[in-house]
């Protein structure tokens, strides 16, 4: 009896190990179709763009020249060649232009909505109802909202002429004429579709920190300032990170909204007025791709560069404050708000 | 208790009330301003082109019928319709959703259930490409449709979403949380395959996550512009996005009415479908998040 029961229990963990090995297998096969597909579809691609990027090939009249031209399409695109004008660089300009003027009071917003929406002590009632509303821009099309606003700024679209009609601007005002004012509105279009989202991952965030905290601090009298800067937003770190981080890379390829907000009649596909101020770098990408291939390729591949070096810095910063510097900062807003009470 | 402390309370609460309500002004104006060019859009469609040019306003008018006529003219001259470039639309977006939230849901099924070699660098694979834009291969990919005789077809817009690394890593998340390790091996013990064990069990056991994926998945495809713009050429294969595009042709600016009617076409069935599941997709936009 004793023997059998030993005798059992020592294959028993080999069998199970030999099966478990014997469905182990069948990992591989589970994400064969996503490795696959995405070799095909992406890394091939991407490694093409690569390789298109050394070569000068150009479309003109149905017929295609081909050459090798080493680092010459990065040498142009960065104006570095004589006679050549630095238009990724200029490009790169205004998608950073746009962006920037869109994130800083995007975030700002966001975070105001995100704390007065957390706030315990003011329940707002219709907290569910605001974050549908607010969210609701950011799932319509992207196109038609920029055409939307297109249409209604126009020079003689409605809201530019109860504008004038009430002597606000000048009757030679146009959006569409004025670098600044494109630039300010496309900023705007994204800041008024993307703040609902941001404020969502913010509250999230705001959720997920302890309500002791809170506790403690309101015991020691901390006003709902203190609480916000020496609690909330050190411990929101990571979640403003992470937003930042989507901002960006989704600022950098930014495209719907500039490719339909001003190019009707700018000369050229592809051109964001006025006198291509309002022109993101994706719009270059899809003004040359069948004209100008390798150029096309070498923006891309800049574009590319960008985008991983952004990305794996963020990711450092990440991966050091993920452990460490959280803690850090839930014991720094512990220990702010006891001296506080002290 | 003390009257000086009972009147204190009462004070701090009439200012907590206006707290209240100022920011319940401020929130409700911020409502406001998002569905606001959403109503004047639809209050526009329904004006003449004459009346847009006059001005801002909120009441409706009574041309709607006019307009929409005048669209339909215009529109013949697009060589496609708004209706069917939804239909196109809708007939790449189903396939790309279905494919998105399959393939994600059993590659993250096969990277948490599996002890495999590799299983780690699979992993660190899939959270490496997740930030990586399609538009920065978009030129290799071009290049590579025209080799494979895909373009002007809807494959090259279809078949990626077996590959969207966002979907796998919300799945594995989804995964941790749903799906204990003793439910696979019951199965296993009953005699079910592996592949049955996935379609049969874990597949309904991640419903919510794939709902709301696929959600997500059906609207990136649907307000895709990029892509469409790259591999589309005939005019009768244009997705809704791309329509929209030419509605900024010569024939549309010249009527305002037109203009916004065309627009209010276009945006409805997003409009309506938001308005249907919102609770649900703002539930997931925060459920995204905090998992990051």
């Amino acid at each position: 009896m004793q023997d059998e029961k030993s005798t059992n229990t020592r294959t028993s963990p080999s069998q199970k190990k030999k099966k478990s090995v014997q469905y182990n297998k069948y990992g591989y096969m589970f994400i064969a179709p996503f490795f696959i597909v995405y070799l095909v579809f992406s890394l091939y691609p991407l490694l093409n763009t690569f390789y298109y990027s050394t070569f000068s090939i150009v479309t003109r009249n149905l017929r295609t020249t081909t050459e090798f031209t080493g680092l010459g399409n990065y040498i142009s695109v960065l104006g570095l060649a004589s006679g050549e004008k630095a238009y990724f660089l200029t490009y790169l300009g205004n998608t950073v232009r746009i962006w920037l003027f869109n994130f800083v009071p995007q975030i700002l917003l966001s975070l105001l909505c995100a704390a007065w929406l957390t706030d315990n002590r003011t329940r707002l009632k219709l907290n569910g109802f605001y974050k549908i509303m607010v969210y609701m821009p950011n799932i319509i099309t992207a196109a038609s909202i920029s055409l939307l606003f297109c249409a209604l700024l126009s020079k003689y679209g409605p809201v530019m002429s109860t504008l004038r009609s009430w002597g606000w601007i000048g009757s030679a005002f146009d959006v569409m004429r004025s670098k600044w004012a494109t630039s300010i509105s496309i900023s705007g279009i994204l800041l008024w579709m993307w703040y609902g989202n941001t404020t969502l991952l913010l509250i999230a965030g705001m959720i997920g920190i302890s309500p002791q905290l809170y506790e403690a601090a309101d015991l020691d009298g901390a006003t709902g300032r203190q609480k916000f800067f020496k609690i909330t937003l050190p411990l929101l770190k990571p979640v403003l990170l992470y937003v930042l981080v989507t901002s960006v890379i989704g600022g950098l390829q930014l495209y719907d909204i500039p490719a339909l907000f001003n190019t009707a009649g700018q000369g050229g596909a592809y051109m964001g007025g006025p006198n291509d101020t309002s022109t993101t770098v994706t719009m270059y990408i899809m003004r040359l791709h069948n004209t100008d291939t390798g150029r096309a390729a070498a923006v891309s591949v800049l574009l590319f560069i960008i985008t991983l070096i952004i990305s794996l810095l963020f990711f450092r910063v990440f991966r050091d404050n993920d452990d460490a510097k959280l803690k850090k900062a839930e014991r720094s807003a512990r220990k702010s708000a006891g001296k506080r009470g002290a | 208790m003390s009257k000086a402390a009972k009147t204190k309370s009462v004070s701090e609460n009439s200012e907590e009330r206006r707290r209240r309500i100022f920011r319940n002004v401020i929130l409700i104006l911020l409502c406001i301003i998002s569905i606001l060019p959403f109503y004047m859009m639809f209050v526009n469609a329904t004006r003449t082109s004459n009346q847009i040019k006059a001005g801002v306003s909120l009441i409706f008018g009574a041309n709607l019928t006019e307009n929409f006529r005048n669209f339909q003219d215009a529109q013949a001259g697009l060589g496609i319709t708004a209706v069917r470039s939804m239909l196109n639309s809708f007939m790449v977006a189903v396939p790309f959703t279905v494919l998105s939230v399959y393939f994600s849901s059993l590659t993250a099924y096969g990277i948490h259930t599996y002890q495999f070699k590799g299983k780690k660098l699979a992993w660190g694979f899939i959270m490496g490409v997740m930030m990586v834009p399609t538009q920065v291969f978009a030129i290799g990919f071009y290049q590579f449709m025209i080799k494979l005789g895909l373009l002007d077809t809807y494959w090259p817009l279809i078949l990626p979403g077996i590959t969207t690394p966002t979907v796998v890593f919300f799945m594995k998340q989804y995964l941790e949380g749903a799906l204990p390790h003793e439910i696979v091996e019951a199965a296993r013990i009953d005699g079910c395959r592996e592949f049955r064990i996935f379609n049969e069990i874990v597949v309904p056991l991640m419903k919510p996550a794939i709902a709301t994926q696929a959600i997500f998945q059906f609207v990136a495809s649907w307000n895709n512009l990029f892509m469409p713009t790259l591999i589309i050429n005939t005019t009768s294969k244009k997705t809704l996005t791309m329509f929209v595009q030419m509605l900024t042709s010569e024939s549309f600016r010249t009527d305002y009415g037109v203009v916004f009617i065309g627009l209010a076409i276009t945006i409805l069935p997003m409009f309506i479908m938001y308005f249907i599941l919102s609770r649900f997709i703002v539930e997931g936009v925060s459920l995204g998040g905090v998992k990051e």
